[in-house]
């Protein structure tokens, strides 16, 4: 039984249905990664999972998601708020606004095993900086009494990293936590990120719409198109044979050496928006390889012995066993 | 860290500090200089003043400043200095009481209103739109006349003349606090809302707060001087920075200095306070730190 298991979930945001059908799990020193472009749902479904939907007035239409056991889609806000920081962490997007301006890093990371953990100012202090110097930042005990500002961008997503970590999640969710940052800091945080993982055994889901981060560090993906999912499967299968066109189209996304100038590819067009999902594949109007059947049903999700799932009428049938 | 570096560092931490800050700025130092004075002045006034407030001489009524009585004395022959040094108790503690009075709940609905929202947000926001319709002047007569006068029901009316001010901003600024990242990471890390409120939403709102707290006080010394002026203030023989005037108004052209010097005290003493408020703009920074996140 994985640790966090979601099965056919759908989301209801007045009238419209942004995520559909959507399937994934993770377990405990693994690395889930969800990518897909801007508008697939990828952000929503951390949202849904850290049950935070009604905020911004949407409701759990269908399906189940599990969490050790407990199933959050019905859990109580009280209980969930216990939930929150304690056992599911969640790491945002961008750290330049996601650190309180007027408040010393050192105590917003105070705050989080104060709360949770019930520890006292003295031993939280200490637990932060311990937790600061195993994220490798520089003189942890200085930048401990800083504020944000006084820090750099890669500092502060260390920060929130810290923050995240302080009260011994047993999932973290990671929502593109490397976008905001310098390329250079890009590849440290997700590296770090990875080290964690393996360590403490802690699960993490990493939201992205980079390849390069999903190949450096997952162990499985769940590609993501316009709320559904299109492809999923083990990291170096889906690399070696993508079988799902969008998939496909994303890895020719990535930059490669030696590459001539002006080859990198882009995928025409843009994810349509939840409003005016086009009937059958949803992928199909922007799909070189759509055929007849494309736009009258919709593919639906096939389960493949090797593990892989898919959900094309035209997807590569090649078998690769995930290495 | 050796001796020296701690305290190079200690005088680098003061010369950032907020009141370094106002005071080393030559509006902000000499306004600060002379805000504090009067504090003094109005803590220790009966070893101050040279005379009590109230000792009356009739045989020296209306006399111009003399080396006796630097400032001349009033109608019933008392001291206006001294008059002057005690009014100052009268002016600052009402203004400065009512203020914060008028902060501290003004903040209290402003988050609770511009966080919660709803049906409770929508009766606050009516209510004080509706006093913000009236001049702080007029509500505090109103007030006043309902009310009686005397010095608590002044605090009182002018706590409530500008409560609108600071309900208003407290929730405009919780409102657009509300949206930040910061305040949505800080509930996937499951605080509760009074965390989330009291740790990070006030502190953050509260710069513009202050400055316009500091503000208002200038302009509730004024409105105290005019509810004074009308003898709605403090009851005689209690000095009164306005009381003094209304009695000097009369004798305008026979004895000027007794309306002159009061009226000069409380120019000088709101705009000291506006030169102050000024410099702790610039010292908090506020627009800076906006855009530094």
């Amino acid at each position: 039984m994985a640790l966090l298991a979601v099965r056919d979930l759908s989301i209801d945001i007045a009238g419209i249905k942004p995520l559909d059908g959507i399937g994934f799990a993770v377990d405990k020193g693994e690395i889930l990664g969800i990518v897909g472009e801007s508008g697939s749902g990828k952000s929503l479904t951390a949202l849904t999972v850290m049950g935070l939907l009604p905020l911004i007035g949407g409701r759990v239409a269908r399906g189940s998601i599990r969490f050790d056991g407990t199933e959050l889609t019905t859990l109580p806000e009280p209980d969930f708020r216990r939930l929150r920081g304690r056992r599911i962490a969640f790491i945002t997007q961008n750290p330049m606004t996601s650190l309180d301006p007027v408040m010393r890093v050192g105590a917003q990371i105070d705050q989080v095993s104060r709360l949770h953990l019930g520890l006292d100012a003295k031993a939280a202090q200490a637990r932060s900086i311990a937790l600061m110097e195993r994220l490798r930042l520089p003189s942890a005990a200085t930048v401990y009494h800083h504020y944000p500002h006084q820090l750099s961008g890669g500092m502060k997503q260390r920060i929130v990293i810290a923050m995240a970590l302080a009260a011994d999640p047993d999932l973290i969710i990671a929502d593109e936590p490397t976008t905001a940052l310098d390329v250079t800091i890009q590849a440290q945080i997700v590296q770090l990120l990875v080290e964690l993982v393996r360590d403490r055994g802690v699960a993490l889901i990493l939201i992205t719409h980079d390849m390069g981060v999903v190949a450096q560090a997952c162990d499985r993906v769940v590609v993501l198109y316009a709320g559904r999912v299109a492809e999923s499967h083990g990291v170096q299968a889906i690399f070696a044979a993508p079988r799902h066109p969008y998939t496909q189209a994303l890895i020719r996304c990535i930059p490669r050496d030696g590459m001539a100038p002006g080859s990198l590819a882009g995928i025409p067009g843009s994810v349509p928006s939840v409003a005016n999902y086009p009937a059958g594949c949803r992928f199909h109007p922007r799909c070189d390889r759509a055929g007849a059947p494309c736009a009258a049903t919709v593919p639906p999700l096939e389960h493949l012995p090797s593990g892989a799932e898919v959900a094309c009428h035209f997807a590569e049938t090649r078998e690769v066993a995930n290495a | 860290m050796s001796a020296d570096t701690a305290i190079t560092a200690r005088r680098a931490d003061f010369r950032r500090s907020v009141a370094a800050k106002v005071m080393l700025t030559p509006k902000g130092g000499i306004a600060g200089a002379y805000l504090i004075l009067l504090v003094l002045l109005a803590l220790f006034a009966p070893w101050i003043a040279p005379y009590p407030y109230d000792a009356q001489n009739l045989k020296i009524a209306s006399q111009a400043p003399s080396l006796a009585n630097w400032l001349g004395t009033d109608e019933f022959g008392r001291d206006v200095l001294s008059r002057i040094i005690y009014g100052a108790r009268t002016s600052l503690s009402v203004s400065v009481t009512a203020i914060s009075v008028s902060v501290f709940v003004g903040m209290a609905l402003g988050a609770a209103a511009g966080y919660f929202g709803g049906l409770f947000d929508r009766a606050v926001t009516t209510i004080v739109d509706l006093s913000w319709s009236f001049p702080e002047i007029l509500l505090a007569l109103i007030l006043v006349a309902i009310i009686g006068p005397g010095l608590h029901s002044t605090m009182f009316a002018i706590g409530i003349a500008y409560l609108a001010q600071f309900t208003r901003l407290t929730r405009a600024q919780i409102l657009s606090l509300k949206g930040e990242t910061y305040v949505e990471a800080t509930i996937n890390l499951g605080a509760s809302h009074g965390h989330i409120v009291f740790r990070h939403l006030m502190p953050n709102a509260l710069a513009p707060v202050i400055v316009c707290g500091m503000l208002a006080t200038g302009d509730a010394i004024i409105l105290e001087a005019t509810l004074g002026f009308f003898g709605l203030g403090a009851q005689p023989p209690v000095p009164s920075w306005g009381a003094m005037m209304s009695s000097g108004s009369a004798l305008i052209f026979k004895a000027p200095w007794i309306i002159i010097f009061p009226g000069l005290v409380v120019a000088v003493t709101v705009i000291a306070i506006n030169l102050f408020g000024d410099a702790l703009i610039r010292a908090l920074d506020i627009r800076a730190r906006l855009r530094e996140g």
